[in-house]
């Protein structure tokens, strides 16, 4: 029975849960840090005595390791303070702090995730060592032969610029033809469908072809040909041409998307204050679309500039093929690493151009 | 021959006939207030005379002038006829300044420091000459508002239409947008305005219409569409807008 005049609700009471202390995974994060370390060691030992067995033998190098070999004991230090917070918690959970205990337990697991993260990143770090010493350094000898690679630069660098050359015409000429082609499968009205069908059917049919069919055609087939115009253009320029068709492509769709995002009421508000159709891309449209395609076009470069390895199968003289000639004169690979380095080296900063604009585009609009 | 005339326009969206046979005709220094429940048509129709939209019957004359149809300059039309929106829609790229200037120079050609002393001259008239430089995301709504009607007026236009210019913004910023069309109003602007600020309509309006799917209702002075509406659409319109304390 109730008492008259009290809330006939039930009222309901929360039982706090209990924290857990943590001490399980804490303890798991230590004996992963002292296997770690142990298997560190091992691993370095191994390295020491390929070292030894090739006859190479220098104290920086036995520094060296010995260092790597003590870097794991660093894992110790998130591990104890794991276990250290797992005590803590313990103890405020028997003296019944619940709040105390929460604390520290969350603080016990934080530490615990950092030493298994340092740890995973360690592991595979070994793995590597371990790939790179297999086999009596195998993979070292064939990758990355450092005096090969200091031999082959020069040469190699040289005909990277061919690379260069070809990527920076083709990218010029992609974005503009890009563009056009977007246009013209935008353009409205019933009179223009002719227009539309053919670019949307050069776009589909060069997206679904490989870039290195595309080169090959070209490069090969318009000499053929015979005509005066193509026979006498160099090889390097059939192949800006063979790319910029296949990327034109790529940077049409792109472009597309970007145009059709603009939200209408933008085409509303421009024509409606008397500009024509064309000036409304130029001055409303296009400029708001290219804000936001910046990213993925940079990444269509970049996929170019990659691609410009592949003018190989025509027989021009890029890094790739370069550095094939000299590899299969050393019988060693080390001089297409050198061409993967420099491939790398101008992308990296690309990629975080990228990263950069977004992120400044971004800021722009925010600060509102 | 009314300054802007309305004959039984029909405009259909697919199978959705949103005007059917709209009358309406609007004399020169006339405010004209649209006013009616969401869907009757009241944007379609503001849309229609800016030539935003292609009709499917009936016709629109300015100044005796057929602006609908094959063969119209439309863009010669839009010199002459603005539209405001209900989100705004300025061009978030451009600073004020600039959103300002682009018409006058790219459509009239005229010379960028000119276009620049007058949209700064009408800027200084709605108290935001400060912000010429700064973005449309830097401003209120109720200032972006400000900026749109500043932006259409640049053009001189010798008819002006508001499509709901003050539903997209809070309550406190509404007054600064109504305050502009009131002294628009005062010099003697045409303008058609699809609102639903009815206190705003009954007091700056020469002719309220009412509109119901698709057609005008009931059309009046707003003494009278307000005190004295004649038919039940109309009663039950306003009742419903007195019950949320709207009017």
């Amino acid at each position: 029975m109730r008492e008259p005049g009290s809330n006939s609700k039930e009222v309901r009471r929360r039982n706090p849960t209990l924290p857990r202390d943590g001490s399980g995974f804490a303890w798991l994060a230590l004996t992963l840090a002292i296997l770690l370390w142990l298997a560190t060691v091992w691993v370095m030992w191994q390295v020491k005595q390929v070292m030894t067995a090739n006859g190479f033998q220098a104290l920086w190098a036995d520094i060296l390791l010995g260092l790597v070999a003590i870097l794991p004991l660093g894992l110790l230090f998130p591990a104890s303070q794991s276990l250290r917070q797992s005590g803590a918690a313990r103890r405020a959970l028997q003296s019944e702090n619940l709040i105390a205990a929460r604390v520290h337990g969350s603080e016990a697991h934080t530490w615990a995730w950092f030493t298994l993260g340092y740890a995973g990143a360690l592991l595979l770090f070994l793995l590597f060592v371990l790939f790179f010493i297999a086999n009596n350094v195998a993979v070292g000898r064939t990758f990355f032969q450092l005096e090969l690679i200091a031999n082959s630069f020069g040469l190699i660098l040289q005909a990277f610029w061919i690379n260069v050359v070809i990527f920076l015409f083709a990218g010029f000429f992609s974005l503009v033809w890009g563009l056009v082609v977007a246009i013209a499968k935008l353009l409205p009205g019933k009179p223009a469908q002719p227009i539309r069908f053919i670019a949307t059917f050069y776009t589909d049919a060069f997206l679904s072809l490989p870039s290195i069919i595309v080169i090959y055609l070209i490069g090969f087939g318009l000499p053929l040909t015979g005509i005066g115009f193509f026979r006498n253009l160099p090889l390097e320029a059939l192949a800006v041409l063979a790319l910029t068709l296949t990327y034109g492509a790529y940077m049409a769709e792109v472009y597309r998307a970007g145009l059709e995002s603009i939200h209408p009421s933008q085409w509303a508000a421009a024509r409606s204050l008397g500009l024509s159709y064309g000036q409304t891309l130029r001055f409303v449209i296009i400029p708001q679309a290219v804000r936001r395609i910046i990213p993925p076009l940079l990444n269509n470069f970049i996929g170019m500039q990659k691609d410009t390895a592949l003018v190989n199968v025509v027989g021009v003289i890029d890094a790739f093929n370069q550095a094939r000639i000299i590899a299969s004169n050393d019988f060693n690979l080390s001089a297409v690493t050198t061409v993967a380095i420099l491939f790398i080296l101008i992308t990296i900063p690309q990629t975080r151009l990228v990263d950069r604009l977004v992120e400044r585009d971004r800021a722009r609009f925010r600060q509102g | 021959m009314s300054f802007l005339e309305i004959k039984n326009v029909r405009k259909r969206f697919g199978a959705n006939e949103v005007l059917r046979g709209l009358n309406l005709s609007v004399e020169e220094h006339q405010v004209v207030c649209l006013i009616g429940p969401s869907g009757c048509g009241k944007s379609t129709l503001l849309r229609c005379v800016n030539g935003l939209e292609e009709i499917q019957g009936g016709e629109i004359r300015l100044h005796g002038d057929r602006i609908t149809g094959p063969g119209v300059d439309l863009n010669a039309l839009r010199r002459d006829v603005g539209i405001v929106f209900q989100s705004f829609n300025l061009f978030p790229h451009m600073t004020v300044l600039q959103n300002i200037t682009l018409a006058p120079t790219q459509v009239l050609r005229m010379p960028e420091a000119e276009a620049q002393e007058k949209a700064l001259a009408l800027l200084r008239r709605i108290g935001l000459e400060h912000k010429a430089r700064a973005y449309p995301d830097q401003l209120s709504g109720g200032q972006q508002q400000r900026v749109a009607i500043v932006r259409a007026l640049a053009m001189e236009p010798m008819l002006l239409l508001l499509d709901e210019i003050t539903s997209a913004l809070d309550p406190e910023l509404v007054s600064e947008v109504l305050n502009l069309l009131r002294e628009l109003a005062q010099e003697g602007m045409t303008m058609i305005l699809a609102t639903h600020e009815m206190g705003f309509a009954k007091e700056v309006a020469s002719k309220v219409c009412f509109m119901y799917e698709g057609v005008v209702h009931e059309e009046g002075p707003p003494e009278q569409i307000f005190a004295h509406p004649r038919h039940e659409r109309t009663q039950q319109f306003l009742s419903s807008i007195i019950e949320a304390g709207r009017l």
